[in-house]
């Protein structure tokens, strides 16, 4: 691929981001437009502008990746990235949004009227917001390193920098006119060049990807092996080898690796010959079907507690509109997850090798070259790139402003916008440092995670909270350490290695399943086991959340 | 109340048992009514009674001195002195030539502390009475405001523990001062707010300018009339203390409708509104005054065009809004007393009114920034969070 026309893209979209950020959109307007400058966000741009944040390096990249490696299984993550937003519209959209909360504490102490509760849930927000942070890190440096060949580090502190960059500049304020352009920009990064990539493949006589036996090879392909590597193959291999394998030296000749764990060297070049069949790699866990629970129960409750999110209720002038933006985000990130399938099943056909060396994530900017070819295919492939760039700066940037908000307001000592600044940088370095040290899990598992340990934390706290009565903030405190955290250290456990294998993996990995209900369970015990503990204004914050504004406040609290 | 009786009995009555002895000790007079010992409560009681009042004033020249002769005989010394933190108050009884000048320096250290301070004089005058000193502090909420300092011939046990009562006495009596005042104060924003909401020369100079267009432009006229009409129904509202930030900007769009129908040309208003903010909750009115009084300074005083700039920026978790005109600008030390209160009716009620509900509101981190200077215009800017616990318009 044609270096030049990818960096191209990825400058253009880095630019592009720090100086509207930096800048901002200063259109001054005189009071004839007043009424133009003052008029609140629509639903429409609004549901733009959460897509826009929302759909992230395991939307872009991940999910093809995942197809390609393990199949239509996996189709599971992109229904279950959509229908969180359906709970979320059904259980907690409207009310949240007439709640005032602008952020997950905010509701915490809204409802439950707890300062401790409040600590508790920023604790989680920003465990929560940095374990989603560092895949979109990661992304951004198998990116990098794919397009340019620039070291793996390099991605995670571009995007890192860029952040801070932006932030210190006054910008990157989660402008929605920004946030609405990228989810177009995204979209428009994966659906032209689909529709060269299906054009080529028609064109190729629109052969069929087979998921229950190996893919094969359809021309020679040469893998080349950038950092040591080890393969776990479940079928023999015949490769030509360059360079190391299994600690000896290697000068291109023929040799098969057996069934096993081999291991090959840096700078190792893999030769495989057309019409070779690519194994499988181990697979991702011996409990395939708990896993595709564990993700199901993860997606769909886990949505709604994504900080930066949340966030973006706010900027609904109402509970109606706040709905109405989530139906439009269902419509609208429903047509963005119809594409990454289709990359995922061409790279199935004509990428196969990627799943070998664990770089299946990286099939959606490798195809358009595959595929297409030429100027134009480097054209269609900056254009991806410049796309998976917009992916981890939106969603990066939301999620450090969300971070940052919390850890200025409950954690670090208050004084204003200075130390918003401030606090920028130590949201982001954690998940950095993160990125750099754990590698590894593909991209869409580890966002996966982050959904985990939203969904038992953030979950039964905004469902039981909004519609519960009886929930307490003792209560509350025990659903969150309970099924939160034991999430939380379940997750952090598959990250550090430090899982057995078999079903005790499989437990850790996914634990949504078992730690969602704990966080219910846990709520609701303590709640009805501390009925004394009923924050008194819960009657008052149940009306604001269930009643229309209009009558809410036309029904006059006294003064 | 009955904690604020509670805190005024109980010293009074330890002091009172106290005198009671000493003063049977020293002058057994007889009285018609009661024994002794209850004739000599009455008299301390009354002493008390006929100090307190001046002391109600707060801890003055005035009241100190009104107060001081009859916190002497409750007390029984020679010489009595009260000061506050700066200088000394009231003198009353001997010595004061010669002891006034060291008295500051004596109690300097009590003043920081806040504990009683014994402490023996020394005097070229061999005839001078005053051979010892008991000081205690006056204080209000933990703060110490100034001493109270008895002034007898020798070291006396009794009298340090009288005057310890009796200052603590009198703390309590500035105390209730300090609860006056913030009643008044309270009073005073209510008329304040209610002032601020609209005021007069507006609806006149509005009416007028109204007036000028009802031959020449008569849709323009319905047009301003309306805006008036809507004006009014928001700033008279009954219910709620809060708004949002959109109603707020849409009230200020229709005061500068009506503004310019009276300055035309010579008003230019530049505006900058991200829409993230819109819909932060905020304190009924709170904004309006400040384009009102950018409007004041920035246009009514001066000869040419004035501009007003309005922006509202999102700023992580709160909003900022800054106004700012290039008007005639003020002197730093004329707004700081304007901020304190001390300006007078004549102008700022509406500055102060505004700093004080978002203090009240959202604590002191947040009261008006203001940048001035004289012919510098002014720049004010209000930062509000987007959520506080009880704020929901």
């Amino acid at each position: 691929m044609s270096q030049t026309y990818a960096v191209v893209a990825v400058t253009a979209v880095v630019l592009a981001t720090v100086l509207v950020g930096g800048f901002g959109l200063r259109i001054s307007r005189t009071t004839s437009d007043f009424y133009v400058a003052s008029r609140t966000v629509g639903p429409g741009l609004n549901a733009a502008a959460i897509s826009g944040e929302y759909l992230s390096a395991a939307s872009f990249l991940g999910i093809a990746g995942l197809v390609l490696v393990q199949g239509p299984d996996m189709l599971w993550y992109p229904v279950g990235y959509t229908a969180g937003y359906l709970v979320l519209l059904l259980f907690v959209a409207a009310p949240l949004r007439r709640s005032g909360a602008y952020t997950l504490p905010d509701f915490a102490e809204a409802r439950l009227e707890s300062p401790g509760v409040r600590r508790l849930v920023s604790v989680f927000v920003v465990g929560a917001g940095w374990l989603y942070l560092v895949p979109q890190l990661q992304g951004a440096g198998l990116t990098l390193k794919i397009l340019t060949g620039a070291p793996g580090w390099l991605g995670p502190v571009l995007v890192a920098a860029v952040v801070v960059v932006a932030v210190a500049a006054g910008g990157m304020r989660s402008i929605t006119f920004v946030q609405a352009f990228q989810y177009w920009l995204k979209l428009t990064a994966l659906l032209i060049p689909v529709f060269f990539l299906v054009l080529a493949w028609r064109g190729d006589g629109a052969p069929r990807p087979v998921y229950d036996e190996p893919a094969a090879l359809r021309h020679q392909q040469t893998v080349h092996v950038a950092d040591t590597l080890t393969l776990r193959l479940t079928d023999p291999l015949p490769v030509r080898a360059t360079g190391t394998v299994d600690g000896r030296p290697r000068h291109g000749e023929a040799l098969t690796l057996a069934r096993g764990e081999h291991r090959v060297g840096a700078g190792t070049r893999l030769a495989l010959a057309a019409a070779t069949r690519v194994p499988g790699t181990a697979a991702r866990t011996e409990h395939p079907l708990y896993a595709t629970y564990g993700l199901i129960v993860a997606t769909f409750l886990g949505t709604m507690g994504l900080p930066h999110v949340v966030v973006r209720f706010y900027t609904s002038p109402g509970g109606r509109e706040a709905r109405r933006a989530t139906v439009v985000v269902l419509v609208l990130i429903g047509a963005f997850y119809l594409l990454p399938p289709v990359y995922g099943a061409l790279g199935r056909l004509y990428a196969p090798e990627l799943a070998l060396t664990g770089d299946a994530d990286a099939a959606v900017l490798l195809l358009p070259e595959r595929l297409v070819g030429g100027a134009g295919g480097d054209l269609l492939g900056a254009l991806v790139a410049g796309g998976a760039f917009a992916a981890f700066l939106s969603t990066a940037s939301g999620l450090t402003m969300a971070v940052a908000g919390v850890l200025t307001q409950d954690v670090l000592p208050s004084r204003g916008i200075r130390h918003f600044r401030l606090a920028t940088p130590v949201a982001i370095s954690v998940p950095l440092v993160g990125a750099l040290l754990v590698s590894g899990v593909p991209v869409a598992d580890a966002v996966g995670m982050a959904f985990a340990v939203s969904a038992s934390s953030f979950c039964p706290l905004l469902v039981l909270g909004i519609w519960w009565r009886r929930l307490t903030p003792p209560g509350a405190a025990a659903g969150l350490l309970l099924g939160g955290g034991s999430a939380l250290l379940a997750v952090a456990a598959t990250v550090l290695g430090l899982a057995p294998p078999g079903l005790a993996h499989a437990l850790l990995a996914w634990p949504a399943v078992w730690s969602v209900p704990v966080g219910f369970l846990a709520m609701i015990g303590v709640s009805l086991a501390t009925p004394g503990r009923i924050p008194a204004g819960t009657n008052a914050a149940m009306t604001r959340f269930h009643l229309p504004e209009s009558l809410a406040r036309g029904g006059g609290a006294p003064r | 109340m009955t904690l604020a009786a509670l805190l005024f009995l109980g010293p009074l009555l330890a002091a009172a048992g106290f005198l009671l002895g000493r003063r049977a000790a020293r002058q057994a007079r007889t009285s018609d009514v009661g024994t002794p010992v209850e004739h000599a409560t009455f008299e301390t009681l009354h002493t008390a009674s006929l100090a307190a009042p001046p002391l109600r004033a707060g801890l003055t020249a005035e009241a100190a001195r009104k107060s001081a002769r009859g916190l002497r005989s409750l007390l029984g010394t020679d010489a009595l002195c009260l000061t506050d933190r700066e200088a000394i108050l009231t003198w009353d009884g001997a010595g004061e030539q010669h002891h006034g000048a060291q008295v500051l320096d004596q109690v300097r250290a009590l003043l920081e502390t806040g504990r009683d301070k014994a402490f023996a004089l020394s005097c070229d005058d061999l005839d001078c009475p005053l051979r010892w000193a008991v000081a205690v502090p006056l204080t209000v909420d933990d703060r110490v405001l100034g001493t109270l300092i008895a002034y007898a011939p020798r070291e006396s046990a009794v009298l340090a523990r009288a005057a310890g009562e009796v200052g603590r006495w009198v703390s309590v009596q500035l105390e209730l001062a300090e609860l006056d005042r913030s009643r008044t104060r309270l009073i005073e924003a209510e008329i304040k707010a209610l002032r601020a909401q609209i005021s007069p020369h507006f609806i006149f100079n509005s009416l007028a300018a109204i007036a000028s267009f009802v031959r020449t432009d008569p849709e323009r006229a319905r047009e301003l009339l309306l805006e008036f009409a809507d004006f009014t129904r928001y700033s008279f509202r009954r219910h709620g203390d809060f708004t949002t930030l959109a109603e707020e900007l849409h009230s200020i769009d229709q005061y500068l409708a009506l503004v310019r129908a009276r300055f035309g040309d010579r008003l230019s208003v530049t505006l900058q509104v991200a829409p993230e903010v819109l819909p932060v909750s905020l304190p009924f009115l709170c904004l309006q005054p400040l384009v009102e009084n950018a409007v004041k300074h920035g246009v009514e005083g001066a000869v040419g065009a004035g501009r007003i700039t309005i922006s509202a920026l999102d700023a992580g978790n709160e909003a900022e809004v800054v106004i700012e005109d290039d008007g005639a600008g003020m002197e730093p030390e004329r707004l700081r007393r304007i901020l304190r209160g001390e300006g007078g009716a004549s102008g700022g009620i509406g500055l102060l009114n505004v700093d004080e509900r978002l203090r009240q509101v959202y604590g002191d981190a947040y009261g008006l920034v203001i940048e001035t200077g004289v012919g510098a215009g002014m720049k004010i800017t209000v930062r509000i969070p987007k959520y506080r616990a009880g704020v929901h318009s």
